[in-house]
């Protein structure tokens, strides 16, 4: 493995500092599930590897204060997948989690490194733009507040400026209750890469929501306000219309290894369809 | 120069003062310091769970975790899982079940079967394929995995 020093800040200042002086030559370690990786294949080559999970404020976690469920950034998968608030508010948020790698990934990898990250196959990437999430990063300059969509530029960059890092994830709760589902299609069952991960939300006013990942160089977020997808009347081929405009933004790689472009956008219709469907089923099931 | 770190880890029960190289990874330091070589180095990239060992109760792929990062934190690995000269319940029954072949996946399994069986009292088939599905074994013995797996006596899990 490539060499490097390791740091393991124990104050959110002392983390900032580190990361302002190393610029591009920190990388931050949170779960490793993916540095690690990157490290050995001699695709990452820090000089210093920053430890986060020692930090208090960003400790695991997943408190409700004032209308807002926070996720501690160090939080792992198998306890998103598991929290009870999570389940109750934001289904999809959990059902992504539960389905990020295996066992033994869900309980290192955290939901912080999976955004930070920016893969566009990142399986909590949907649900948390579907479910309007903020993300809060610590800088030199303060904490400053932005929301998942405003986080994604591409594979691998993110708008974090030098110095920053995330320190927790924050859902607002809705005054009206977003129904969601999450879907994927993967090569194996069980663990693997998504080769479209997708995220449908309905609430009562008929707004829709589709947030999909895997088939473009980010996650992108779709909101349909005309009542026809959520309208549980409404004709498969109304909806079709409207689900190739929310579509018309995917452009998946040529290039990637795991699926073809013709057959992820052939699946994005599919699993748009899926989770649309269960969205609303669970709206009206009070879920 | 290769930096080095003080650490103090509980490896199966007994604790350890070590000093550890910043990138070497906790499975090097299981097998090549500590002498612990049940976990196995195969696909380092957190696909087959050869390497699985428990840290804190939760099993994780030791090849992506640095030693490092243990300070202060317990690890079982498959040789800590037989108490007293006795084998584990799980261990028993791989063995009754025949549910080894070439036995290079085996110490993985078994520590993924464990933790599994500690968190599902009723487990279903559907349940054991999604809990073990972070674990390869080339020789394809999943049926007989899934079958000791669901044979552990239910006061035994």
């Amino acid at each position: 493995m490539h060499t490097f020093a390791y740091a393991r800040p124990t104050s959110l200042a002392e983390a900032v500092a580190l990361l302002e002086a190393h610029g591009p030559d920190a990388r931050v370690l949170a779960g490793g599930t993916d540095l690690i990786v990157r490290l050995r294949d001699g695709s990452a080559t820090p000089a210093v590897v920053i430890d986060v999970k020692r930090i208090a404020e960003l400790r695991p976690g997943i408190r409700e204060t004032d209308g807002w469920v926070a996720i501690g950034a160090t939080t792992v998968m198998t306890d998103v997948a598991a929290d009870p608030l999570v389940r109750r508010h934001f289904p999809a948020l959990a059902e992504a989690a539960a389905v990020v790698g295996s066992v033994q990934i869900r309980n290192r990898a955290t939901i912080a490194g999976n955004i930070c990250n920016a893969s566009p196959a990142a399986d909590t990437a949907p649900p948390l733009l579907v479910h309007g999430a903020v993300v809060v990063a610590e800088g030199p300059g303060g904490t400053r507040r932005l929301s998942v969509d405003e986080l994604f530029v591409r594979s691998g960059v993110t708008t974090l400026a030098r110095g920053e890092l995330v320190t927790a994830i924050e859902l607002p709760i809705p005054a009206q209750r977003i129904a969601s589902a999450h879907v994927r299609r993967t090569r194996r069952r069980g663990h693997d890469l998504a080769s479209v991960t997708l995220t449908c939300g309905v609430d009562a006013a008929g707004v829709t929501r589709i947030a999909y990942g895997s088939v473009g160089p980010r996650a992108a977020l779709v909101t349909d306000e005309t009542g026809v997808l959520a309208d549980p009347a409404a004709t498969d081929e109304a909806k079709a219309a409207i689900l190739e405009a929310v579509f018309a933004g995917a452009s998946p790689s040529p290039r990637s290894m795991r699926a073809g472009p013709e057959y992820r956008l052939a699946m994005l219709r599919v699993l748009g369809r899926r989770a649309l469907a269960a969205a609303i089923e669970r709206l009206a099931a009070g879920e | 120069m290769v930096e080095t770190y003080p650490i103090e880890v509980t490896v199966n029960g007994r604790r350890r003062a070590l000093e550890v190289a910043g990138h070497h990874s906790l499975l090097d330091v299981i097998r090549d310091d500590l002498g612990l070589t049940g976990a196995k180095e195969c696909c380092l990239v957190g696909e087959c769970g050869a390497c699985t060992v428990l840290v804190d109760g939760r099993t994780v792929d030791s090849c992506l975790v640095l030693a490092v990062e243990v300070d202060g934190a317990e690890v079982t690995t498959v040789e800590g899982l037989a108490a007293d000269g006795e084998l584990a319940p799980i261990q028993r029954a791989f063995l009754d079940k025949g549910a080894v072949q070439c036995g290079f996946c085996i110490p993985g399994q078994l520590i993924s079967a464990h933790a599994f069986l500690a968190e599902h009292e009723h487990p279903s088939l559907a349940e054991v394929q999604e809990g073990m599905a972070g674990n390869l074994c080339r020789c394809a013995c999943y049926q007989q995995i899934t079958d000791a797996i669901l044979a552990v006596p239910e006061g035994e899990r």
